[in-house]
């Protein structure tokens, strides 16, 4: 992986990382993926994924309310809040009037 | 009076709960001082909760004075690993993006555990988020290996597998995801289970892997994990990957001897890569087996050789789409120096998880966004996912021949603190004899089987089919009965 790749990667992830770090993560990274390529020795062809060990499907409840978090309780970690809503920084920009 | 628990066998502890002559508060007490002398050497425990395993245990107390009915757990101290929720009780996963996280509900098994009348003492130290193998990525600090403390206990539950090899508590709980419960275990010389996928819930687990992850018990032997497997299995309609299935009675069943049981081992197991005091240590108890009456089979599992691969791009898939929920809105670690302007919540979380996150869960994070990424999602997550089924596929024809398959954990004894931090595929590959377990969803139990000529533990691992935990357990059960491995325990 080049430093592009990993700097894109890094930027899908929503981690902000140094050059430095870019660098090291990028020749681990490579390496690892060098790594995982014995996986191509195998015929993959027509084999269904196995996404779970488990074979279930489909598991509904009843849409019915069920006892939830109160307000208080959901807020109760939030970094920053108003004690109604988590707050976050601008998103909209504003428009001149 | 001193019944020192921490040398009796869990069997004993309980009777001496159920027929008085221990109350639940003595032997708290008990835990509660060895943890005080021990835990700053060994930091297991990252939390103690002093005043609420004394107030469970005083009610537990009560309950048996006046006669109720008290449930299976006796009252007994239990140690929880850092990645179960318990309100009001700080659960931080070993992450400073958690470090002041506190739940506003319990997990299914902290219930449970209340429900049959457990004593939670505190919380366990683990690698972050539970990705390792070591406990040595975990933002509380290392945990030590009782057994020698330059080296390490193992991981990502290696609190809790140190905690019950020093007699810190007799029972914990630690997460399985690709090892986390058996490597440990072996490291630590203590009993670790990994359940089958689905047989105990995950609600309130924090979620690294969702369809590897397990919950699963630890202790100094097979009647303590069985005990403790019998009180938090079963079906949660909260966990809508917990099966709808009967909890067998565990506990009733693993003293049945297993005539004529057929016992499967791996030549592959024994390649290259495997430390010989280990490999000496597994084949010695293999042939034990055979003298208590088994038959020893050899069988394949012609996709193994693949495991370790295909759980790197699967694991660290689900990790960064699980670990994509730390925000620093919600909870836990927000970045002071974000940039506010209009792009301010996206520097937000950029920096927030780039300052919360530590090295490891960075590059599983990173690892698996690429392997889901547009252009790469057929190469890598597609093809490992292909590749599980045959691995399963291989589980489901041994099984047809054999009724366990038996051999190493860990392909040496618990290596030294530091040894393999600057190379992550090293550390990657010490999974190499657990991770097909999580993968096809079958249960695996490492017991202590000997040790190296450096002292230190060697685990043997048993698996069985999928929901077959009755005769994975008491398969280790009449190996444990044969052998006097878990009645050693450190000189600490």
């Amino acid at each position: 992986m080049d430093i592009e790749e990993v700097r894109k990667v890094a930027s899908l992830a929503r981690l902000s990382l140094s050059d430095a770090e870019l660098t090291i993560y990028g020749e681990q990274l490579t390496h690892i993926l060098g790594y995982v390529k014995v996986l191509d020795e195998i015929d993959i062809d027509g084999i269904e994924p196995m996404p779970h060990a488990v074979e279930l499907s489909n598991v509904f409840r009843k849409d019915v309310r069920q006892p939830s978090l109160s307000p208080a309780e959901a807020l109760a970690n939030a970094p920053k809040t108003d004690g109604r809503f988590f707050q976050v920084p601008q998103i909209l920009e504003q428009k001149d009037a | 009076m001193s019944f020192e628990y921490h040398s009796q066998s869990t069997k004993s502890v309980i009777e001496a709960l159920q027929s008085g002559t221990l109350t639940s508060r003595a032997l708290t007490e008990q835990c509660l001082q060895r943890i005080d002398k021990l835990n700053p050497k060994l930091n297991a425990f990252v939390s103690v909760d002093i005043e609420g395993a004394l107030k469970q245990a005083d009610s537990v107390d009560a309950k048996r004075k006046c006669g109720q009915t008290v449930g299976m757990l006796e009252g007994i101290p239990i140690g929880i690993k850092d990645n179960m929720c318990q309100i009001g009780v700080k659960t931080t996963c070993g992450s400073k993006m958690l470090h002041n996280f506190t739940p506003p509900y319990d997990a299914h098994v902290v219930q449970k555990i209340a429900a049959s009348d457990g004593v939670i003492v505190g919380k366990l130290n683990m690698d972050e988020f539970a990705m390792g193998s070591s406990t040595e990525t975990s933002a509380s600090g290392i945990t030590r290996n009782p057994w020698n403390t330059d080296h390490s206990p193992g991981g990502s539950s290696g609190g809790s597998a140190a905690a019950v090899a020093a007699g810190l508590v007799p029972l914990a709980l630690g997460s399985d995801t690709g090892g986390s419960i058996r490597q440990p275990a072996s490291f630590c010389g203590v009993v670790g289970l990994k359940p089958t996928y689905g047989r105990v819930s995950r609600y309130g687990l924090v979620a690294f892997a969702s369809s590897l992850d397990q919950i699963g018990p630890v202790s100094k032997d097979v009647f303590g994990a069985t005990l403790l497997l019998q009180a938090i299995a079963g079906h949660d309609p909260r966990d809508s990957t917990s099966v709808q299935l009967e909890v067998p009675n565990f506990t009733a069943e693993i003293g049945r001897p297993l005539t004529g049981l057929k016992v499967g081992i791996v030549d592959e197991h024994y390649g290259e890569g495997l430390d010989a005091d280990v490999e000496d240590a597994v084949r010695k108890s293999i042939r034990h087996l055979e003298s208590l009456g088994a038959t020893i089979k050899t069988i394949e599992l012609p996709h193994a050789k693949y495991s370790v691969a295909t759980y790197y791009l699967i694991a660290p898939s689900e990790a960064s789409s699980n670990l994509a929920r730390y925000d620093g809105i919600h909870y836990g670690y927000r970045s002071e120096t974000f940039d506010s302007n209009k792009h301010g919540l996206v520097d937000l979380y950029r920096r927030s998880r780039g300052e919360g996150f530590g090295p490891e869960v960075k590059r599983r994070i990173m690892l698996g966004t690429y392997a889901l990424s547009a252009g790469y999602y057929d190469a890598y997550y597609l093809k490992a996912l292909k590749v599980r089924r045959r691995i399963r596929e291989d589980y489901d024809k041994a099984f047809a021949d054999v009724d366990v398959i038996a051999g190493p954990v860990a392909p040496s004894g618990a290596f030294r603190l530091g040894e393999k931090m600057n190379d992550p595929l090293a550390m990657y590959l010490s999974d190499i004899y657990t991770i097909s377990a999580n993968l096809a969803g079958v249960p695996g139990i490492s017991i202590p089987c000997g040790f190296t000529s450096a002292g230190l533990p060697v685990g043997l691992h048993f698996q069985a089919p999928a929901f077959q935990e009755t005769r994975l357990l008491q398969a280790a059960n009449m190996l444990e009965q044969a052998t006097t491995w878990h009645q050693q325990a450190p000189s600490i």
